[in-house]
């Protein structure tokens, strides 16, 4: 058994984790789009690991559709950033086996909503891999994918199927939310012993600018943040609906209401202290999400609650999302969209209960 | 744009014709001919046989053997309550076993199941074989052995065979990656999409069918409308070959003759043509589904027999000492079947590891909470069995 010189454990443990798991850039940085973000992040994580190989749908002579790939292959070659025929299931399961092999792929599914073909790579190989092996294999891979609702894009393009992968073992979901966290996070996933889904919001691709430092810089996955504090009531979101949500805060705080907003980041597994930390202190809370109703994520932190804070709610939990029916065509998404009047609306009615 | 790129319409126009009919590609009349040495009743054409030594011809004879003996004692183990359901490859032996003599140390083998023979001989222990077909994860290490787990979600080893593949092209290694599959799996996507990829990459991949007849209670003709499996690799880019499945130096030259094909670009589709004599599994009964002369058709056409005539014709059958290889495999059995007796499975706790390469909290948190629990009630311990159902 053999694989890439640099690869120590092919084959074998799965290959050996960075230890720097969590670094903090060179000390300068750059105002950089979320999508711009993206690609540094692969840009820095290729240059430091000749084992990252990028690939998927038009991802390497045309860049990607959004351009998160642009110039990669330009930068790292035609062996370690290549375009795939249309099939996401051979995109996934080839990532498998370049994992397990000791290569580290990050792999491009071109919109969320055809993440499903391979969802039994995910469920049955991926996550599981290491588990069936006694840790004699693993799967240090990344699937990445633009996922959620808001830029007019086609039917089954904009689908938020978070709480369906969080389900699955093995298997972390990370939903980033900012410029700064597409580069931190993504550089972590890449770097992490384990399989990643990483999905990131596509509404929010260009819409934001922020300071994202350079070189190599990553965020610790399975960390939530607090994006602003507050004493009142403690708002948990993550992704595109952060953004809604923050809104609201602002607002709510013209009408004297104090918001403590938590960004879960990491959707699987997630940061169970901070949020219920959060909600401990403000008594009160509601989770924002994009993805349906029934089952969504918001179910799981609730019944967290529920076993873990109930005593110090002062009202039941509630949730903004969308609702029970599939994400409509461009028309009328954005009736589906958690925005920042639905959020103040269910803020008030959890502060007045 | 890269500059080397082929313009569409260099390579992809072909001819034209005026005749519908002759741009029409149409299924055969009969299935592809299939590649052949020795008949069913040992006939041959001494010219045609691959060159082995009497060493080689009495490895395969003796890992058919194997196969033989394992499949016979693990049925009866099942029988005894002594082991889970079993996928027995009776019938099989020569493809089994021709698929995985000709694989380089080197290689790596990514079986379906059905194949434990072959797995074997790419370094499989035997306490494994039995451990795992006892349901404990412990035996899908393979340690030593350039072996993966077998594809019980059919087809699903197939695209990760071929990233693996990929990762042997990648790494310029001079050694392929051989997935061996039943009938039932080039139905799936997996397949379909697996083997596609393989030949857009031109990854070292060797792809063995095992053409048996039928997938549990399926036969091939409802599985396809196409003529044979083999077939199939034009329409992925690939070189398909058809061989008889049941002609242990057919399949050994063609998968010897596919893995070089395949380090020099070309991913390969064998096709073996076979017929499981046995049950799917353990738990099935193949009475409810297919005719019994049918397979008593097949039994006449076994493949060690076969292999026995023409040993016997080429005069090395002394050599081979039959009834040495068949002592040999039960006293492997035998041992195996101990060690597997004696191995101690871990508690609760294994569990809750490998899941993750780092145990996140709340996982860790389950698992303490569950061995509290345990330790706390220990009579949740009579509503647990660590063993087949008797």
């Amino acid at each position: 058994m053999s694989g890439p010189d640099d690869a120590p454990g092919v084959g074998g443990t799965g290959g050996e984790e960075r230890d720097d798991a969590a670094t903090d850039g060179d000390g300068t940085s750059t105002r950089r789009t979320l999508v711009e973000a993206v690609n540094d992040a692969l840009r820095c994580e290729m240059a430091a690991d000749d084992r990252v190989m990028v690939y998927g749908e038009d991802v390497a002579e045309q860049g990607g559709v959004f351009r998160a790939t642009e110039g990669l292959q330009d930068r790292f070659g035609e062996e370690r950033v290549r375009d795939t025929p249309l099939s996401e299931i051979a995109i996934v399961g080839t990532a498998v086996g370049l994992a397990v092999y000791g290569y580290r792929p990050v792999a491009e599914i071109q919109f969320s909503g055809f993440v499903p073909p391979a969802f039994n790579q995910l469920v049955q190989n991926a996550s599981r891999i290491r588990w069936r092996t006694r840790g004699e294999h693993s799967a240090p891979m990344v699937v990445r994918a633009p996922y959620g609702g808001g830029v007019r894009a086609l039917e089954h393009h904009s689908e938020s199927l978070e709480a369906a992968y969080a389900h699955v073992p093995g298997l972390q979901v990370v939903v980033p939310a900012t410029p700064r966290d597409a580069k931190g996070l993504l550089a972590a996933a890449i770097r992490d012993p384990d399989p990643v889904l990483f999905l990131e919001p596509k509404r929010y691709y260009r819409g934001v600018r922020e300071a994202v430092p350079d070189g190599a810089y990553a965020e610790p996955l399975g960390e939530a943040r607090v994006r602003r504090e507050g004493r009142d009531v403690t708002l948990i979101s993550w992704g595109a609906s952060l953004h809604p949500t923050l809104a609201a805060a602002e607002n709510l705080a013209d009408e004297g209401i104090d918001a403590e907003v938590v960004d879960l980041r990491t959707v699987s597994p997630f940061d169970r202290e901070t949020v219920v930390e959060s909600v401990k202190g403000t008594g009160r809370a509601a989770v924002v999400h994009e993805a349906p109703r029934t089952g969504g994520f918001a179910a799981e932190l609730i019944a967290t609650l529920n076993e873990e804070a109930l005593y110090y709610l002062e009202a039941p939990v509630e949730r903004v999302t969308g609702f029970d029916t599939p994400i409509p065509m461009l028309a009328r998404e954005d009736f589906y969209l958690p925005n920042p009047p639905r959020v103040e609306e269910t803020v008030k009615r959890v502060l007045e209960a | 744009m890269s500059g080397d790129r082929r313009a569409f319409g260099e390579g992809e126009l072909g001819g034209t014709e005026s005749s519908l009919e002759a741009c029409t590609i149409r299924q055969g009349e009969r299935a592809p001919d299939r590649y052949r040495v020795v008949g069913p009743d040992g006939e041959y054409d001494p010219d045609a046989v691959p060159d082995l030594t009497t060493d080689e011809l009495r490895d395969l004879y003796g890992w058919m053997v194997v196969q033989q003996v394992v499949d016979e004692r693990m049925v009866k183990l099942q029988r005894r309550g002594e082991m889970g359901t079993y996928a027995s490859g009776r019938g099989q032996e020569a493809s089994i076993v021709g698929c995985a003599a000709p694989l380089s140390g080197e290689d790596w083998l990514f079986p379906y199941g059905r194949e434990a023979a072959a797995m074997l001989h790419h370094g499989m222990s035997m306490r494994d074989l039995l451990l795992y077909w006892r349901g404990v994860e412990d035996a899908n290490r393979f340690p030593d052995a350039n072996v993966f787990p077998i594809a019980i979600a059919i087809g699903t080893h197939v695209p990760i065979g071929v990233g693996h593949a990929w990762g042997m092209l990648r790494d310029d290694a001079d050694a392929v990656t051989a997935m061996m599959m039943g009938d039932g799996h080039p139905s799936t996507g997996e397949v379909q999409a697996g083997m596609n990829m393989a030949g857009v990459l031109g990854v070292p991949a060797v792809f063995y069918c095992q053409n048996n007849g039928y997938s549990i209670s399926q036969p091939f003709a409802n599985q396809t409308a196409a003529n044979s499996v083999a077939q199939k690799a034009l329409a992925w880019g690939l070189d398909g070959v058809r061989v008889d499945g049941n002609d242990v130096l057919a399949v050994y030259d063609a998968v010897r003759t596919a893995r070089e094909r395949a380090l020099d670009g070309t991913p390969v589709l064998v096709e073996g043509v076979t017929y499981r004599l046995d049950a799917h599994t353990t738990n099935d009964d193949p009475g409810r589904y297919r005719p019994a002369a049918e397979a008593e058709r097949w039994e006449a056409r076994e493949p060690l027999s076969r292999f026995e005539a023409f040993l016997k014709a080429e005069g090395h059958w002394a050599e081979i000492d039959a009834e040495a290889r068949r002592e040999a495999a039960h006293e492997r059995f035998d041992e195996a079947k101990a060690a597997a007796d004696a191995y101690e499975t871990g508690g609760v706790e294994e569990l809750f590891e490998y899941v993750y390469d780092d145990l996140p909290p709340d996982l860790r948190r389950q698992a303490e909470e569950f061995a509290a629990f345990l330790a706390e009630r220990p009579d949740a311990y009579d509503h647990i069995e660590e063993r087949p159902k008797g």
